[in-house]
């Protein structure tokens, strides 16, 4: 591949999903694109920048994109995040939203759906101290054909053994031949939309905790600046963001600041504007 | 330094695992079947046993019962890793006191995911 076919592709994916490709991730496209190229009988790479490079049909360019950004995923990631959600947060969301009794979640970027699945499975196992509290997590991603491998729930022995304690496998998946199958009920938990980061998403309301996590490092400082400042609209001040663990705002975003002892949780910095409405608002 | 008893009749099986095992730093035993693996314990007890379920002299499943009723035998951490991998074996090794349950084949991503489910690393 040329450097003007690299940069050619860097390009088009940055405008389309915000990637940022640097030169040292460039054997990503080589192993990633040439199954897209091949499922359209194209021979090499080459053949497929042509294409890319001519009026290409956008569903070309989608399945490009979406092969360049799907990453792979797993239960309980990390497993602490998913801790301090059940031992930090939710004990709080429980006192804070005591009245009205609902939580929102928001799991950004949720891949083939192990992070929601993940936060279901969690509620559903708490949820003897949460009667009738509604719950409502909604997913989102840039590919559809992620976010339909997540809608179906089943996943391969390889991905159910990643993350996913023996207990909750037995508890709440179904065996299918070699596959598995997340049950009914918690796939009923998660509402999927397809949804770029790079648009404007504050239509989908205010949510109380927002999952994303190793998200922001495929993108270049001014959009991780951008998508933070959009996030910090959709959350009340004592709501939370979660970022990956080699994430930070530090010098991207004064939107947000971390919160002492939980390494990983961001809350939104309410802007002295905002405090003095609220001061005066007490006032009154 | 945290010890693992590896229980295979494989001995391809024990290398893999042991060499897994040990670059995550775990002092390494290994044992050929069910017999030998409970001789072992009673000797020594491991913090984790990791255990095939089909060997020859004494199974995986009669291993984890014999090791429950033994005095310490509640201490290890019993992690079954073996082909059987419906819903039922799962079961009954929950049932026998198995902590965790990997099916084959596996690799280090999911031994060290099992192992650290189980607060072994």
């Amino acid at each position: 591949m040329t450097g003007d076919d690299f940069d050619f592709l860097c390009r088009l994916l940055k405008d389309r999903s915000g990637l940022t490709l640097t030169r040292d991730k460039a054997y990503l496209l080589e192993s990633r694109l040439l199954p897209v190229a091949r499922k359209r009988n194209m021979k090499s790479l080459d053949d497929l920048i042509v294409a890319l490079r001519g009026r290409p049909e956008g569903e070309l360019v989608r399945d490009v994109v979406e092969a360049m950004t799907t990453n792979e995923s797993f239960f309980f990631r990390d497993i602490k995040p998913f801790d301090q959600f059940k031992n930090f947060i939710l004990p709080q969301l429980m006192k804070s939203r005591a009245q009205r009794k609902s939580i929102r979640i928001w799991s950004a970027a949720c891949s083939s759906g192990q992070e929601p699945y993940s936060l279901a499975m969690l509620l559903s196992e708490e949820k003897a101290k949460l009667p009738s509290w509604t719950i409502e997590i909604v997913a989102t991603d840039l590919s559809t054909e992620i976010l339909e491998k997540a809608q179906a729930g089943t996943y391969s022995q390889f991905e159910v053994q990643r993350g996913l304690p023996i207990q909750l496998l037995v508890k709440y998946f179904k065996q299918q031949g070699e596959r598995w199958q997340i049950d009914s009920g918690i796939r009923g938990m998660v509402k999927y939309r397809c949804l770029n980061l790079l648009d404007d998403f504050t239509a989908m309301g205010s949510f109380d905790v927002v999952f994303c996590r190793n998200v922001l490092i495929y993108f270049d400082q001014p959009t991780k600046t951008a998508v933070l400042e959009r996030m910090s609209r959709m959350l009340p001040p004592d709501g939370f963001l979660y970022l990956g663990g080699a994430e930070t705002v530090i010098g991207i975003s004064d939107k947000f600041q971390s919160l002492p002892e939980q390494r990983g949780i961001y809350s939104p910095v309410i802007s002295p504007s905002a405090m003095a409405q609220k001061l005066a608002a007490g006032a009154g | 330094m945290k010890s693992c008893l590896i229980v295979d009749d494989s001995r391809v099986v024990r290398k893999v695992a042991r060499r897994i095992l040990e670059d995550l730093h775990f002092t390494i035993e290994e044992a050929a079947d069910g017999k030998l693996a409970l001789d072992a314990c009673l000797k020594h007890m491991p913090d984790v046993v990791l255990l095939d379920w089909n060997m020859p002299v004494m199974n995986g499943i009669d291993f984890l019962r014999q090791l429950r009723r033994a005095p310490g035998g509640d201490s290890p951490v019993v992690v079954f890793c073996t082909t059987e991998n419906d819903i039922q074996h799962i079961q009954e090794a929950i049932g026998a006191g198995a902590n965790e349950y990997i099916m084959k084949p596996f690799d280090s991503d999911i031994l060290q995911a099992k192992f650290a489910q189980v607060g072994l690393l």
